[in-house]
C-alpha cells in the first residue's frame, strides 16, 4: 500500500466527517448518513453500502472516525451474525433489503436455533415450515433466544422436509419477529436472571422470499451463523464509542443500544469463576494462611495460569486471520475446568457465608453469584461431553460416534417426547 | 515472552528425536537400567561428539553451544521421550548448573571444559537422608583445617552419585544454621574418606546414591558462606528442566495408549471407538498441553532470567508431578492386563513418572513453594 494511496483515502475521510459528522443528529439519522456514504462499511462493494476498499486501508477511516469520536454502523448483538451470514449467502435483493436497516440499528436481530428437544444436537430441529398459499407457516419451539423480547427479525431454522436424512431437511428463513404467531417469554435461569427466552411460533408466517441460501440447505447456512457465533468475543465487553466525556444526543443514544445489547450478559464475569477475586478473598478473610485452603488456592492457581499459557500457545501458531478449529474446544474444555475450580476454591475460602445471597453475603452477592451462575459454562456453546468428543475425533483422530439417525429420513428417526404433539 | 518455537528450534527438536530413536530405544533401555552404572560410557561419548548436547546452554567461553535453556529444556523433553538412560540431568544440568552460579572464574574455566564434552561427569549431592528438599536442612559440614576443607555427613537421593567422577556438594561451615554457612564444594570420585553406595531404585532408568563423608577432602567452590542464593537458582532451573523431560515422557506415553486403543480390537470393534475411551484420551490431551504450556513457560522464565522464574519453575514442577503421574495410570488402563507386565514397555515410564513426582519436591511442595514467592510477595502473576 503506498503512502499516497494512504493519504488519499485520510484526506477524503477527513474532508466527509467535517461536512457530515454532527454529534447532536440522532443515532439512526447519522448512521443513515454513514451507510449511505458506503464510510459505514468501507470494505464492502460499492454497490453495497460500501467504497470497495482495500481492507490494508480501513484502519485509516476507523482512525479518522476515531479522532473525531464519530459512532460506528450499528454491530452489536445478533446483528453481526445477520450480517455475516447475509453477506455469506443472502440473495442479492435480501442483501438490499436488510444489510443497509441493520448497519444504521434500525432493524435488531434473534437467532432462532436451540430447542428444547435439540441442544448439542442442533441438525435434529423439529419445529417446521411448510408452504401454504404461496407462503410458509413456521410451527414450534425455539429456546435459548438472547434479544427476542426486542429483535425485529429472527434467523430462524426450521424442517421443511421430513424425508430425508436430518442435515438435508432444514431450511434457514428470515422471519418478521413483529407479528401474532410469535409469543417471546423470558426464560429464569438457576442465578435469578433471565437472559434469554423461549419463542413460541403458531402458524408464524415467512414471506417466500425470505428464504436464505437453498431449499434444505438451511444447515450450511446455520454452520456460517455459529462459526461467527464462535469466533466474536465475549458480548458482555461491548463499549461504547467513548467512555463517557462524550456529549451529545448520538451519544446517549448509543449508550443506550449497548446497555440493551450487553443488559443479557452482566453475570458473565461471575460464570467464568472469577479467579480475579481469589486472592483479595483468601486475604480478607484470612483464609490465606489455612494450609488446606491454601493448597486448594494454589491448584487453582497453576490450572488458571497454565490455561492461559496454553491459549497464548494456540494462538501464536495460527496464520493471521485463522481461526482455532478444534483447538478451540480444548480451550473451553479448559475454561470449564478453571470456572468449576474457582467456584470450589470461592466456596472454601466463604465457608459458612457460601450459604448466603445478595446483600447478606460476601462482596454484595457477587460471590454467591459465581457459584450458580459457574454450571452454565459447561453447557453453553457447546457441552463438556461435545468438546471432548471434538478433541478425541478431531484433534486425536479417533473414529467417529456411530449415528443412529444420519442416513434414515428423519420421520422415522427417534425423537424427544414434544408437549402437545405426537 | 515467546509462545511458540522457532524453526530453528523445532528443527533442533527433529534431530534430537531421531537420534533417541535410534540410540535409546526401549530395548537400550532394558539393558542399560539392568547394569549397575545405569548408563553407558560409548552412548555418552557419542550424544556429546555428535551433537554437544552437555554445552548446550553453557557459555561458549567454557566450550559450550552458547544456546539457553529454552534449547536446554527441548534436550530434556526430548531425553524424557525416549526415557534415555544416561547421566545428562545429573552432570549437564544439576552439576553444571551449580557450577555456573556459585564457582569462580578460574574455576568454572577449570571445571566447565570437561563437563561439557562429556569426558568428565559430575553429580550434585544436597539431599541427606531425611529427604528435606530444602538446602537449609542441609547438616553435612565442613570443617578447614591447613587451609583445606574436609566434609562429614550423609548425602541420599544423589543422582548418579555412585558413578560420578565428580561430586559437587553442598554443605555448611561449622556452627551455622538455616541459609547461612552454605557452601559448595568439589570432591574426586576417588577421594579417601569418602564411601559412596548405589540404592535399590524404584525407577531403574534413574539410579540414586547413598554418600558418607568421613573427612574426605573437599575444593571450596565460590566463596564460603555464601551458596545459598547460586543453590536456589540451580534449584530452581533444575525444577523447570525436569518438568520439561517429564511432559516429554509423558507425551511419548499418552501416544502410546493413543496407538494401542486404535489396534485393540473388543467386541468387534476398535477400543478406541468406544465414547469412554475417547473421553479418557480427550483429558489426557488436555492435562498434558496445560502441562507442557507450563514447562515451556518456566523454560522461558529462566532463559529470560525474569525475576519470578523460582515461582513458575515450581508451578511447572507441580503440574508435571501429577500430570506424568496421571497420564502413566491411564496408560496402563488403557492397555488392560498387558499394560501390568514387565514385558509391556509401559511400566519403563510409569516408574520414571514416579520418581520423578517426588524428585526435587512433590507436586504440594511446589505448590508451596509457588506461593510463597507469588502471593506471599504480594506479586501476582498475570
Amino acid at each position: 500500500m503506498t503512502a499516497s494511496m494512504e493519504a488519499a483515502v485520510r484526506a477524503e475521510i477527513k474532508d466527509w466527517l467535517a461536512a457530515e459528522w454532527d454529534p447532536n443528529l440522532n443515532l439512526v439519522e447519522w448512521r443513515k448518513r454513514l451507510v449511505s456514504s458506503g464510510w459505514g462499511a468501507p470494505t464492502w462493494p460499492a454497490t453495497l453500502f460500501g467504497r470497495g476498499l482495500d481492507p490494508a486501508l480501513a484502519s485509516i477511516v476507523e482512525e479518522e472516525m476515531r479522532r473525531v469520536g464519530a459512532v460506528g454502523v450499528a454491530r452489536s448483538g445478533a446483528r453481526n451474525l445477520a450480517i455475516q451470514t447475509l453477506l455469506a449467502y443472502g440473495s442479492e435483493a435480501q442483501k438490499h433489503a436488510f444489510l443497509g436497516p441493520t448497519l444504521t440499528g434500525q432493524y435488531s436481530w434473534c437467532q432462532l436455533f436451540s430447542e428444547p428437544s435439540s441442544g448439542s444436537d442442533l441438525a435434529g430441529a423439529v419445529t417446521r415450515a411448510d408452504l401454504k398459499d404461496g407462503r410458509w407457516i413456521a410451527n414450534g419451539q425455539k429456546v435459548w433466544t438472547t434479544s427476542a423480547d426486542h429483535a425485529d427479525w429472527g434467523l430462524l431454522l426450521a424442517r421443511t422436509d421430513w424425508d430425508v436424512p436430518k442435515h438435508k431437511g432444514l431450511s434457514f428463513f428470515l422471519i418478521d419477529m413483529r407479528q401474532p404467531g410469535i409469543e417471546v417469554r423470558p426464560l429464569r435461569q438457576m442465578n435469578g436472571y433471565a437472559s434469554f427466552n423461549e419463542v413460541f411460533l403458531t402458524d408464524a408466517e415467512v414471506a417466500p422470499e425470505h428464504l436464505v441460501g437453498e431449499l434444505g440447505g438451511g444447515w450450511a447456512v446455520a454452520t456460517t451463523t455459529l462459526m461467527h457465533e464462535r469466533s466474536h468475543g465475549d458480548p458482555s465487553a461491548a463499549k461504547p464509542t467513548e467512555a463517557g466525556g462524550r456529549q451529545g444526543r448520538v451519544y446517549d443514544e448509543e449508550r443506550e443500544e449497548i446497555a440493551i445489547a450487553t443488559e443479557p450478559y452482566g453475570w458473565y464475569p461471575q460464570r467464568a469463576g472469577r479467579v480475579d477475586l481469589v486472592l483479595e478473598r483468601a486475604r480478607e478473610t484470612g483464609k490465606i494462611n489455612d494450609p488446606v485452603v491454601r493448597e486448594e488456592i494454589a491448584k487453582l492457581l497453576v490450572l488458571d495460569r497454565s490455561a492461559k499459557w496454553t491459549a497464548l500457545r494456540a494462538r501464536a501458531d495460527l496464520a493471521p486471520g485463522e481461526g482455532l478449529g478444534p483447538t478451540g474446544s480444548l480451550i473451553k474444555l479448559v475454561a470449564s475446568h478453571v470456572a468449576r475450580s474457582a467456584a470450589r476454591v470461592h466456596t472454601l475460602i466463604s465457608g459458612a457465608d457460601a450459604m448466603l445471597a445478595g446483600a447478606d453475603a460476601p462482596r454484595d452477592g457477587v460471590i454467591a453469584e459465581i457459584l450458580v451462575s459457574v454450571p452454565a459454562v459447561s453447557i453453553a456453546g457447546g457441552t463438556d461431553e461435545i468438546q471432548r468428543n471434538i478433541i478425541a475425533e478431531r484433534i486425536l483422530r479417533m473414529p467417529k460416534e456411530g449415528n443412529l439417525d444420519a442416513n434414515r429420513p428423519f420421520r422415522e428417526v427417534l425423537k424427544n417426547p414434544v408437549p402437545g404433539t405426537r | 515472552m515467546q509462545y511458540s518455537f522457532t524453526t530453528e528450534q523445532n528443527e533442533f527438536r527433529g534431530v534430537l528425536r531421531r537420534f533417541f530413536e535410534q540410540s535409546s530405544p526401549p530395548p537400550v533401555v532394558r539393558r542399560l537400567m539392568e547394569t549397575e552404572a545405569g548408563w553407558d560410557r560409548a552412548l555418552w561419548r557419542d550424544l556429546n561428539a555428535q551433537l554437544g548436547l552437555c554445552g548446550v546452554h553453557v557459555p561458549e567461553a567454557y566450550g559450550g553451544m552458547g544456546f539457553g535453556f529454552v534449547e536446554l529444556g527441548i534436550v530434556l523433553e526430548e531425553m524424557g521421550r525416549a526415557l534415555l538412560c544416561a547421566p545428562f540431568f545429573s552432570s549437564a544440568v544439576l552439576a553444571t548448573n551449580a557450577i555456573l552460579n556459585g564457582a569462580d572464574e578460574a574455576q568454572k574455566a577449570a571445571l566447565l571444559p570437561g563437563l561439557v564434552s562429556g569426558d568428565t561427569v559430575a553429580a550434585l549431592a544436597i539431599t541427606e537422608p531425611d529427604g528435606n528438599w530444602d538446602p537449609g536442612a542441609v547438616a553435612t559440614t565442613a570443617r578447614q583445617a591447613d587451609g583445606r576443607y574436609r566434609l562429614s555427613g550423609v548425602k541420599s537421593f544423589v543422582i548418579d552419585g555412585h558413578s560420578a567422577d565428580l561430586l559437587i556438594v553442598l554443605a555448611r561451615l561449622p556452627g551455622s544454621k538455616g541459609e547461612e554457612g552454605l557452601s559448595l564444594f568439589v570432591v574426586r570420585g576417588d577421594a579417601e574418606g569418602m564411601r559412596r553406595t548405589a540404592l535399590q531404585t524404584l525407577d531403574p532408568t534413574r539410579k540414586l546414591a547413598r554418600i558418607e563423608f568421613d573427612g574426605a577432602e573437599a575444593e571450596l567452590l565460590g566463596k564460603p558462606g555464601e551458596a545459598a542464593g547460586p543453590i536456589a537458582r540451580t534449584l530452581a532451573q533444575a525444577a523447570a528442566m525436569l518438568a520439561n523431560e517429564m511432559v516429554g515422557g509423558a507425551e511419548r506415553l499418552r501416544e502410546s495408549a493413543l496407538d494401542y486403543a486404535n489396534l485393540r480390537v473388543q467386541f468387534g470393534r476398535p477400543v478406541s471407538s468406544f465414547q469412554a475411551m475417547k473421553h479418557k484420551q480427550a483429558d489426557m490431551l488436555v492435562d498434558l498441553e496445560l502441562a507442557k504450556s507450563a514447562a515451556y513457560q518456566a523454560a522461558q522464565a529462566v532463559a529470560d532470567d525474569q525475576p519470578d522464574f523460582p515461582a513458575v519453575a515450581s508451578l511447572a514442577k507441580a503440574s508435571a508431578s501429577d500430570v506424568y503421574l496421571q497420564t502413566a495410570i491411564h496408560t496402563i488402563q488403557i492397555h488392560g492386563g498387558i499394560g501390568f507386565t514387565w514385558e509391556n514397555d509401559t511400566h519403563l515410564w510409569f516408574k520414571r513418572a514416579k520418581s520423578s513426582e517426588v524428585l526435587l519436591g512433590d507436586a504440594v511442595w511446589h505448590r508451596e513453594a509457588m506461593m510463597r514467592a507469588w502471593v506471599d510477595g504480594g506479586r501476582e502473576v498475570q
